[in-house]
């Protein structure tokens, strides 16, 4: 289960950031987590939630902007979303779809005092 | 309390010690690969049944291992003559680009070699987003398992370059269907080139070896 390694990771960021603005009690991690990465929104709450018991994180919330598997046409330009691996576009019928989220990992930011 | 923005990628730290090991190895000429798989879809088989193919082809290659415990994939290895080093992770379900650029130094102990491969700790999920610095992603699923494997577990093969469907002598025992197989994994990955194998039979592993040698020599200048 690597959604530890990922918890480890967010707050690895979020200590560093603490310390740059100051923040003592951290309330809220924002993050955002695309479809087709091999994480678990739900599995990555829980991590989150054992890993800050005890430690300066503790009752901080995680909040997880989930994105879909998304892609754009490359032949008339329209957005498709790409459920079960189908890549047609709605529009044009075309098969030609270059993905363009889905794949996000990010931090977006943090809330604190 | 006020938001405040940051921005960044969770795993930046493995990704930039992936880039720093990309760079070196690719700086001493050296290709590497990372090979991906369920526990037990033939990594190690492949590496050994590789291991004569690869040496008639003049390629100098060297094997770091994966696993949680135990030095039994590495000890394989190392009795077909190649050098292995064993890498155990503990609890982690993946290996990292940390662990790998603390391996490096004993990689380039090795006077001119050209192939580094690398196995992962077989699991379908957790190496997905682990970039280790590899030139080359390649994932092994077997004809023991199902042909819908791509669907069930689209990040390692979109995040894969080469695809292997091994054991196929199994096939005629089960429903794995190859044809739907390859088309599942294409689906999620239209720019996987994919190779069929059986440890077992032998088939297809001179082709497989072929094409890791041919990138190989194509990396070295
Ligand atoms: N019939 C058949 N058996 C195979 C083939 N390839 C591997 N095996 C068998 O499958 C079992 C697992 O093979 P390994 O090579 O150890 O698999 P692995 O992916 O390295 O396993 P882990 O490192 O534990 O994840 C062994 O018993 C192999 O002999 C094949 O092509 N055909
Ligand atoms: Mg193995
Ligand atoms: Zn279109």
């Amino acid at each position: 289960m690597h959604e530890m390694s990922i918890t480890r990771s967010m707050l690895e960021i979020a200590r560093r950031e603490m310390e740059v603005n100051g923040i003592h009690a951290l309330r809220k991690l924002k993050v955002r987590i695309g479809e087709l990465t091999a994480v678990e929104p739900d599995t990555l709450k829980f991590c989150f939630d054992v890993a800050i018991k005890g430690t300066p994180f503790q009752g901080a919330v995680l909040e997880i902007e989930e994105v879909p598997l998304g892609g754009r046409c490359r032949v008339c330009g329209g957005e498709v979303r790409i459920t079960a691996f189908d890549n047609r576009c709605p529009k044009c019928g075309s098969t030609d779809i270059e993905r363009v989220s889905g794949h996000e990992l990010d931090i977006i930011s943090m809330e604190g005092d | 309390m006020h938001e405040i923005l940051i921005e960044e990628k969770i795993l930046a730290r493995n990704d930039e010690i992936a880039a720093e090991n990309r760079l070196a190895l690719s700086s001493r000429g050296i290709y590497s690969v990372n090979l991906v798989s369920s526990p037990g879809a033939g990594k190690t088989s492949l590496i050994e049944s590789m291991t004569q193919h690869l040496k008639d082809l003049a390629v100098s290659f060297a094997v770091v291992e994966g696993d949680l415990e135990g030095d039994f994939d590495a000890k394989r290895v190392e009795s077909r003559g190649v050098p292995a080093l064993q890498i155990t992770t503990g609890r982690a379900c993946h290996l990292d680009a940390h662990q790998i650029c603390h391996s490096l130094p004993w990689v380039y102990g090795h006077e001119g070699l050209e192939l580094l491969i690398i196995e992962n700790v077989g699991n379908m999920v957790c190496p997905a987003e682990y970039d280790l610095g590899e030139d080359a992603m390649i994932t092994i699923m077997s004809t023991a398992e199902g042909d819908d494997k791509p669907l069930k577990y689209p990040a390692i093969f979109s995040a894969s370059e080469l695809l292997v469907i091994n054991k196929t002598d199994l096939a005629p025992y089960t429903d794995f269907d190859i044809k739907k197989a390859r088309e599942n994994a294409l689906k999620v990955n239209p720019y996987l080139k994919i190779f069929e194998t059986s440890c077992r039979t032998g088939d297809g592993i001179k082709e497989f070896a072929g094409y890791l040698a041919a990138l190989t020599k194509s990396k070295m200048k």
